[in-house]
């Protein structure tokens, strides 16, 4: 019940994001959820597609150092409070969030969020408990597919 | 008025100086012979024995001694004296982290304080000055011998060492002082405090002596202005004895080599062959009158030139250039001396790839050294928690092996650029040369 982000080592100088994003175009790969992590010389971009282990051996064979890390992505529901719910179910049964990106489909009044947990299986483990079932990649390729 | 330290040797007639050097490389090269059974091996490889050496004119007969062989005879291989007579120990960052050990006996620091005192009255030094001594102590052999000559010439002496600079000018402002002795990055340092400070009419220094780095001419002009003094330069290196093996005069058209301790020959560093006078090449020198630490023949890797034209100062002895670059590839950051490959081993032993480059710069006369290094899959993370204490660790690594700061910068694989697939490991945009 997680999906795979792949996380790709970028320079922070002009036209280098622009470069990347050239070649996921020209492989016709289309990113679902972007996220970007700075630091003053290098980013961490972190992108969700449709078919990670395709996508991470392009990129790889394009020269870029990259990862593939299964996170937890979680449907929100659009309601004041939504976030805060999960969160605390995270925090109160001691789960550390490393980071986390929120991105949307264009179907319902749903927000996604992905968290980037120490440990995946009891964060899964205490979501479910609480009725909140993480998604897993053909959940995600549905969500856009379905609408075609 | 010119000042001597020892007038009757620093303006002797250049037959005498001959006279000192044939009498004194004989001996020598017996003492050796005698004493350093890592250097007689050597001889007796190249079929030289102590009676092929009868003046200078057989040198060329002699090895060559290189940094090498110093890293080989560690610690005590290259040693001409029992260490019972032996009364000191400095030393200079080597290659691979092994260190440079030179040892002196109470002759031979008694000599190498002579040849800092002959610098500090040709800087105009006398017993009525305060002489500053803001290189650093320990085993740099900066403050040793500064400290050492301006105490011969009965200077009032403050050893300060380097760092903390506010103390720095507090000192100089109260104690009058008139002398400082530094690196010209560090002088170029204070020089835009004390202006900052707008301290400037509180100081009294009249001169100064910069070395351990190289400088350019336009350096020494923005310190002479920024301090109201007259800089001087003074070259030497650990392995030789330190500081002093050549100084500046008031003509500043180059150092004068202690030619009484020193003989001083350019050679051509491809061939070893040995240039006419005038030539561009690598400064080799032989030790006259070390006991401790003997090196005959030692490669500085320092391009030069050496000339013998008469100076306006009436010394004698011969003169050398400015460095105008090195033969091999170390650098001298911060007057520390770094080589790529310390470098290298750092970045192996904490499994990064040996794709890297090295990145001098000096901004407002002071160094920086970065170190870039291409990312590779080992070393990635999707947390830049993660990568960043990597980063430290490598910055902290790196500080224990060159005993200097440098910034790491994680760069893209393969965006080091590679001249016929072999990675231009130093870019020096200090144009010091």
């Amino acid at each position: 019940m997680t999906v795979k982000q792949i996380s790709v080592f970028i320079e922070n100088k002009p036209g280098r994001l622009a470069e990347f994003t050239d070649i996921l175009s020209r492989n016709g790969i289309d990113m679902r959820a972007l996220s970007i992590a700075e630091t003053p010389e290098f980013g961490i971009l972190r992108i969700i597609v449709d078919d990670p282990f395709n996508a991470a051996r392009i990129i790889k064979d394009a020269g870029y150092v990259c990862s593939i890390t299964p996170v937890l992505a979680v449907a929100i529901p659009d309601e004041p409070g939504a976030l805060f719910r999960i969160l605390t179910i995270l925090g109160d049964a001691g789960v550390n969030l490393e980071y986390t990106y929120a991105f949307t489909a264009r179907k319902e009044d749903t927000a996604y969020m992905i968290f980037r947990v120490e440990n995946n299986e009891k964060a899964i483990e205490v979501l479910t408990r609480n009725g909140i079932r993480p998604l897993c990649r053909s959940d995600l390729n549905h969500m856009y597919h379905d609408e075609d | 008025m010119e000042r001597y330290y020892q007038p009757e040797i620093e303006c002797a007639s250049r037959e005498q100086i001959l006279s000192w050097q044939n009498e004194r490389l004989v001996k020598q090269v017996r003492h050796v012979y005698d004493n350093v059974p890592y250097y007689r091996k050597k001889m007796e490889e190249k079929g030289v024995t102590p009676d092929d050496i009868r003046s200078v004119e057989d040198l060329h007969k002699l090895p060559f001694l290189t940094k090498a062989d110093l890293r080989d005879a560690y610690p005590y291989g290259l040693c001409g004296e029992p260490l019972s007579k032996c009364v000191r120990i400095q030393s200079t960052s080597g290659t691979t982290g092994r260190r440079v050990v030179a040892f002196y006996t109470q002759h031979d620091i008694d000599l190498w304080e002579d040849c800092c005192a002959r610098a500090i009255m040709a800087a105009g030094g006398t017993n009525e000055d305060v002489v500053q001594v803001s290189y650093g102590y320990g085993l740099f052999t900066g403050g040793a011998g500064l400290h050492g000559g301006s105490h011969k010439i009965g200077a009032l002496t403050l050893p300060m060492s380097s760092g903390n600079t506010d103390r720095q000018i507090q000192f100089m402002c109260d104690l009058g002082a008139t002398i400082i002795c530094c690196t010209p990055s560090y002088a170029a340092y204070l020089a835009e405090s004390i202006n900052e400070r707008g301290l400037r009419d509180q100081i009294h220094l009249k001169a100064g002596i910069f070395g351990a780095e190289a400088w350019t001419q336009e350096m020494r002009r923005d310190i002479e202005n920024s301090l109201g003094i007259k800089a001087y330069d003074i070259y030497g290196l650990t392995e030789i004895s330190g500081p002093g093996v050549a100084f500046e005069c008031s003509a500043q058209t180059g150092m004068h080599i202690n030619e009484d301790h020193f003989i001083a020959e350019i050679i051509d560093p491809e061939t070893g062959e040995v240039l006419p006078e005038g030539s561009k090449g690598e400064l080799v020198f032989t030790c006259l009158t070390k006991e401790a630490f003997p090196l005959l023949r030692y490669r500085t890797r320092d391009i030069c030139v050496l000339t013998r034209e008469k100076c306006s100062c009436g010394r004698t002895h011969v003169k050398m250039s400015k460095p105008m670059g090195r033969s091999d590839d170390m650098l001298i950051v911060k007057g520390v001396n770094v080589f790529p490959s310390q470098i290298e081993t750092v970045l192996l032993n904490k499994g990064y790839a040996a794709n890297y480059q090295i990145i001098v710069d000096r901004v407002g006369n002071s160094d920086r050294l970065e170190v870039q290094v291409e990312m590779t899959p080992e070393m990635f993370s999707d947390t830049v928690t993660l990568i960043t204490a990597r980063e430290r660790e490598l910055v902290e690594a790196l500080k224990a092996m060159l005993g200097i700061y440098a910034k790491v910068t994680l760069v893209a694989p393969k965006s080091i650029a590679r001249s016929e697939g072999k990675a231009v490991r130093i870019v020096d945009k200090r144009k010091l040369y």
